[in-house]
């Protein structure tokens, strides 16, 4: 009895063993990732390469098996990566500050080199980080200001990516695109200029407007004046002599009837309106 | 003896004891063990501290109804239950009932996927492999983990809303003027294996290319034409092709459906010029008006006037100097009646004048004193 249950008991052990050593040597290997398979350092085979033509399901992701505690896995990225610039400040040609954000889009497509040469994704992204901002700052920096605002044309993209492609492929990556994300003006004196600039054009522009309406106002009343003077040419050039008489009777009521204060006169009596006063001669 | 439960402690068992495991008790749930039905030598008795009796126990009574999909670390294992259950009729233990119930309802709610319309899953293997796209409808699959289920809704249309907050956003535009603007990006998945694997982080990447693309855009415009939203048809046009064109190339799964600018402002600090120009237009056009009333008053006085003269005129004409008197008559009594006068007779005599104005400026100190 005993030593069947000693028996038993090695076989279990023995099976415990097996299922250890069994999950101990299999490696799920997910779809967005690919695994480097190092043995004692030096990276000998990759599961999950990175192959842009072969369809999802039979690119080599998931179960895999490697020689338990003397095969390590390092898992690296198999998707498109995201290099994200920090703000800098790029000079142009004609010494105009701009605040450029860029970003890069990369994919590592040789892990293995990537082990061997920068050893994770984040020490890839830390050696690529520099150098994207110099080629950038090289590249810019031989444009001038107006060229810059409007970056995504010309060939200043291109040869960016280029540069950096070419880097990035000793580190096992390749760069899909360089994207300037934001080119603005730096805070302080250069965005107050352009504030202060827009603010002077609307003044011009409002300016302008309020002349023109100006213009247009004193126009209508000068054709409006020349067309009173017309009628009144009109009506008191039929008899000149009555319009001196009849205007100088409405301008006598007006200036001493309705004008203000109490009117005195000093009337001589050769005055015409006494002249029935005296009785006549 | 070693005072330990064996399950499988007699007959040499060769029936796999690696994958037997612990969980030998699972899934004899069936009840059908007739080997020790009853008695006092119930195996599955609660409580079991005696090994004797659980040992007897024979082997099919273990395995048998075992499914494959008998669960590993199901069993609670040899030391058995530490709180009693109300004895099942015929004195069996609960505990194959629960994990067998418990297997049934993991397979039962592991295996079976009820996609919703508009909803697609990616089904991995071990979570490693792909190996198919749902699409609506129930769909079996192998339970979990052997196969697992990442459900998405593909044709929900998401909104993105840059910036999400209401802080300024200021781009620069062509002719180096700054704009604050905001706007929305609709998208939905279009592809859901590309978008699970292609991009480390689609949603990122797509708010990136979406502010790159309306940087370069509105880069293109003028700020009035940005401004009055005349441009603004096409800068939506050209952001929406510029994305879609950098997503396809990335092969990201993602579709825009359309971009949309919320609002385009003049920047905060220089918002008081920008409301002066309107308010420009708004003060020329009420000069213009004002001085339109001035011009029909100057008319309406001035053909007012002709036809009070054409008509005096023309009753002038019949009697000519009787009419020209009685106005001048007429004329100086309505003053006359109305003034001071001092007739003064023309000859030698030395006037002795302005009476009433002296009077006058005697009385006017006058009131000021009593003050």
């Amino acid at each position: 009895m005993n030593a069947m249950f000693q028996n038993t008991r090695a076989l279990a052990i023995a099976a415990i063993v097996l299922v250890v050593a069994l999950f101990a040597s299999l490696v799920i290997v997910p779809e967005t990732h690919q695994g480097v398979v190092v043995q004692a350092g030096k990276p000998v085979r990759v599961f999950n390469l990175f192959r842009p033509e072969v369809p999802y399901g039979q690119t080599g992701a998931g179960l895999q098996f490697r020689i338990p505690f003397f095969e390590q896995v390092q898992m690296i990225d198999r998707r498109v990566l995201d290099l994200d610039m920090e703000r800098t400040q790029v000079l142009s040609n004609d010494q105009q500050r701009l605040q450029v954000d860029a970003y890069a889009r990369y994919r590592i497509i040789d892990p293995v080199k990537l082990v061997e040469r920068a050893g994770t994704e984040s020490q890839l992204e830390a050696q690529l980080l520099p150098i994207l901002t110099s080629v950038l700052r090289q590249e810019l920096g031989r444009r001038p200001f107006s060229a810059l605002i409007n970056a995504e044309r010309g060939t200043a993209m291109t040869n960016i990516t280029r540069t950096l492609d070419a880097q990035a492929r000793n580190y096992g990556a390749q760069v899909l695109d360089v994207r300037i994300k934001a080119a603005d003006l730096p805070e302080g004196r250069p965005r107050d200029a352009a504030f202060t600039r827009m603010e002077t054009d609307r003044q011009e522009e409002a300016a302008t407007i309020r002349a023109a309406g100006q213009r247009d106002a004193q126009i209508i009343q000068a054709e409006a004046s020349a067309e009173a003077a017309r009628i009144y040419a009109d009506a008191y050039g039929k008899d000149p002599k009555f319009y001196d008489f009849y205007r100088a009777m409405q301008s006598y009521r007006q200036t001493f009837l309705a004008g203000e204060g109490q009117s005195s006169m000093v009337l001589s009596d050769d005055n015409e309106y006494f002249r029935q006063f005296k009785g006549e001669r | 003896m070693a005072g330990r439960n064996n399950p499988w402690g007699g007959a040499g068992s060769g029936d796999e004891p690696g994958k037997g495991g612990p969980s030998g008790d699972g899934g004899a749930g069936g009840g059908s063990d007739g080997g020790s039905g009853g008695g006092p030598r119930n195996p599955w008795l609660p409580g079991g501290g005696e090994p004797g009796k659980r040992r007897s126990a024979s082997i099919e009574d273990i395995f048998k109804g075992r499914g494959p999909e008998g669960p590993r670390r199901a069993g609670g294992g040899p030391g058995g239950p530490s709180f009693r259950l109300p004895e099942r009729p015929g004195g069996k233990s609960w505990i194959p009932v629960i994990i067998g119930g418990a297997a049934l309802v993991w397979v039962a709610v592991t295996s079976f996927h009820f996609v919703q319309p508009g909803e697609q899953a990616v089904v991995t293997l071990l979570g490693g492999r792909y190996s198919a796209t749902l699409n609506s409808g129930t769909n079996i699959t192998a339970p979990w983990p052997i196969q697992m289920v990442e459900k998405e809704n593909v044709t929900k249309v998401r909104l993105e809303e840059v910036p999400g907050t209401k802080t300024e956003k200021l781009i620069l535009t062509g002719d180096q003027n700054l704009v604050d603007l905001s706007y929305l990006i609709r998208w939905n998945i279009s592809d859901l294996t590309l978008y699970k694997y292609q991009l480390s982080d689609p949603r990122n990447a797509l708010l990136e290319i979406g502010e790159a693309a309306m940087r370069a855009a509105v880069a293109r415009q003028k700020l009035d034409t940005v401004l009055t939203g005349e441009g603004r048809a096409e800068i939506e046009q050209d952001v929406r092709a510029a994305m879609q064109a950098r997503l396809d190339a990335y092969r990201s799964g993602i579709s825009v459906q359309g971009i949309e600018i919320n609002k385009v402002d003049p920047p905060g600090r220089v918002e008081e010029a920008f409301k002066d120009v309107s308010s420009a237009q708004q003060d020329a056009d009420a000069a213009i008006n004002r001085s339109r009333g001035v011009a029909q008053q100057l008319l309406a006085r001035a053909q007012g006037d002709a036809s009070e003269f054409n008509d005096i005129y023309e009753e002038y004409k019949l009697a000519p100097e009787v009419t020209r008197r009685r106005l001048y008559y007429e004329t100086m009594e309505a003053i006359l009646s109305k003034t001071d006068k001092t007739i003064v007779e023309s000859g030698n005599v030395t006037p002795y004048l302005a009476l009433p104005e002296i009077k006058r400026r005697a009385q006017t100190p006058a009131p000021r004193q009593g003050e």
